[in-house]
């Protein structure tokens, strides 16, 4: 399904306004007809809510209530409340701040270089160039590797003592590296998991927004002797800055969640011999399914919840200030 | 120079770009590549220096171990069922709201059309929780409609096939059909799903590697008795079979299948993935 560029400039735009009006101007329509113009459009979108209602929503919600109870692992239906018991324990727990330090170090060194790779990759596939349809496909297929099987593979890349890495590292005349037990490098060794697997896709995303850059933005920069750097920064980049910001929210709420790299990188949930690499998933996993607290799991999610809100406007501010100073 | 000599100029990639292109794209496939070698050897040469970089003899028996140790053949079986349903019912609820969506006009449409765009930023991780209680109460633990229930419809979805119909379902084409006396679920079968249907295939397929991939719910509600993919892999990397070359072949064999898919449809899933890039 390749739409032309004219096609996709005009999907990008305003919303087409045309609509069926109910009930139709037929010769009296009948009134089993006008019911089914005025109820149908419902039940199109029944389906849909009623399970985001039942495995959305409503989980939602009742985390939050769960968290306000103890309940074991063992007796998951046996609620007994506590109040904010569990709340003020995370917060005295060592680990779950270590475990927030660690999913934004990881969050970071995973999302920056990930996205800036991205859009370079977008830029030079934007090109006319030779294979091109062959380095898209070939530069989405990590997206098609799942996060246990990659990880599987990296962990023994990483491998202290027999890894691919390391022997590399040593024709070079460094290491050997203990990736693992080392905290800055076992977080990047996890970052370079997600980062290999997501930076296709995204550089097909800044690719798609690219291609519907209208041509004469480009002739009357180049017109006006801007050289192909500062092309790519003064109209590339500003009109790519919609897609930038939907993919920097949607790379964070995945890097708040990360949970499987760290989980099979050293194939336990504690993340390491002393937690160098346990993020908020993994210890919210860790809490529920080996501490055997689900209240306290549940407690986790929703402090997810909310530094995810929190990030959320963040990035609404810097957005609104940014298109402000524009 | 005319304008457009000027743009074709800005636009062709040159030696530079094809080396720099070459290189990620050998940096997204040599790790495959060596999975399959790692698979094809024994522990010990895996354990020795250096890393071996060609295939050896024993991939048959590491799948062999991998198909019965690790209960890959029935995690595959496991998946295939589990996606293909995720994506049936992913597309044809998608369907069916983005239609209303797009060309239907009913109360209450613009908030309810703003609630599903607000459920794409809630993370369905967060709920694990009264999930797993919920399981526990239904007795469903360790069965497949645990991890297919939850999945089955995506927000996104409705946003992706919303935007094509929007575009691609000429109204007059509704309309004539319903002057025809056409009620509205034959209208959906003869008009809707026709038009539709390139973009079916592409959420389709785009939901099927999703699902197959999916990873924390299906961890928590099945065990290996009864496994998908990523719930065996989690076993083969928990220590379950302690041997890498094994662990190299289940990889493998749980990878194989969108690869293959990949091989054959990547230009559509490529296409699917830039055009919902553009309207989302």
């Amino acid at each position: 399904m390749t739409l032309s560029r004219t096609e996709r400039a005009r999907a990008g735009g305003p919303v087409a306004t045309t609509e069926v009006k109910a009930p139709p101007q037929g010769p009296r329509p009948s009134r089993r007809h006008r019911w089914d113009a005025r109820w149908s459009p419902y039940a199109f979108i029944t389906p849909f809510f009623v399970f985001f209602a039942a495995f959305g929503l409503f989980p939602l919600i009742y985390t939050g209530w769960a968290s306000l109870h103890r309940v074991s692992l063992h007796n998951p239906t046996e609620m007994e409340w506590s109040g904010l018991h569990n709340y003020t324990r995370l917060l005295e727990d060592e680990f779950f701040w270590n475990a927030l330090g660690n999913t934004f170090t990881i969050g970071v060194l995973s999302t920056v270089p990930q996205l800036l790779m991205a859009l370079g990759l977008a830029h030079l596939l934007h090109a006319r160039l030779r294979g091109s349809a062959f380095f898209r496909v070939a530069l989405l297929t990590p997206y098609a590797t799942s996060v246990a099987a990659a990880t599987l593979v990296f962990a023994m890349l990483y491998g202290r003592d027999y890894g691919m890495v390391n022997w590399a590292l040593e024709l070079v005349g460094v290491g050997p590296v203990d990736w693992e037990g080392g905290s800055w490098s076992s977080q990047f060794a996890v970052s370079s998991i997600v980062i290999w697997r997501w930076t296709g896709y995204n550089a097909l995303i800044y690719l798609a927004a690219m291609q519907a850059i209208p041509d004469d933005l480009y002739e009357s920069a180049a017109l006006d002797g801007a050289s192909a750097w500062q092309r790519f920064v003064h109209v590339t980049v500003p009109s790519l800055r919609p897609t930038i910001l939907f993919t920097v929210v949607v790379s964070t709420i995945g890097a708040t969640q990360l949970f499987g790299e760290p989980l099979l990188f050293g194939g336990s949930q504690t993340g390491g011999g002393s937690h160098q690499y346990q993020t908020l998933g993994l210890y919210l996993y860790e809490q529920g399914w080996f501490s055997f607290h689900l209240g306290r799991a549940a407690a986790v999610a929703w402090a997810m919840f909310l530094i995810l809100i929190v990030v959320g406007l963040v990035y609404w501010l810097i957005a609104r200030r940014l298109s402000k100073s524009h | 120079m005319t304008p457009l000599k000027i743009q074709r100029q800005h636009l062709r990639g040159g030696w530079l770009s094809h080396t720099v292109l070459i290189v990620f794209t050998l940096g997204s496939l040599l790790p495959l590549l060596w999975t399959a070698i790692a698979a094809s050897r024994d522990n010990a040469r895996l354990a020795s220096t250096p890393p071996p970089f060609w295939f050896g003899g024993n991939l048959g028996n590491n799948l062999r171990i991998a198909w019965t140790d690790a209960n890959m053949g029935k995690a595959l079986f496991n998946t295939v069922l589990v996606a293909g349903s995720i994506a049936a019912g992913t597309v044809l609820f998608a369907t069916l709201a983005g239609f209303a969506f797009a060309k239907l006009r009913f109360r209450g449409r613009n908030i309810l059309l703003v609630l599903v765009i607000g459920t794409m930023m809630v993370p369905p991780q967060l709920s694990v929780v009264p999930l797993f209680m919920a399981m526990a109460e239904l007795e469903w633990a360790n069965q497949l409609q645990a991890v297919i229930l939850p999945m089955l419809v995506s927000a996104f979805g409705v946003f992706f096939m919303r935007q094509y119909l929007v575009q691609a379902l000429p109204t007059e084409l509704i309309e004539a059909a319903r002057m025809d006396g056409a009620h509205s679920l034959r209208v959906v079968w003869h008009v809707v799903f026709p038009a539709a249907r390139p973009a079916m295939a592409v959420l389709g397929m785009l939901t099927f590697v999703m699902a197959w991939n999916e990873f924390f719910w299906p961890i928590i509600a099945l065990t290996q008795d009864n496994p998908t993919v990523q719930v065996a892999l989690t076993g083969l990397g928990q220590g379950y079979v302690p041997d890498q070359s094994v662990i190299m072949a289940g990889a493998l064999l749980g990878t194989l299948p969108l690869l293959v898919a990949f091989a054959v449809f990547g230009k559509q899933i490529v296409g699917g993935i830039m055009q919902g890039a553009v309207k989302g």
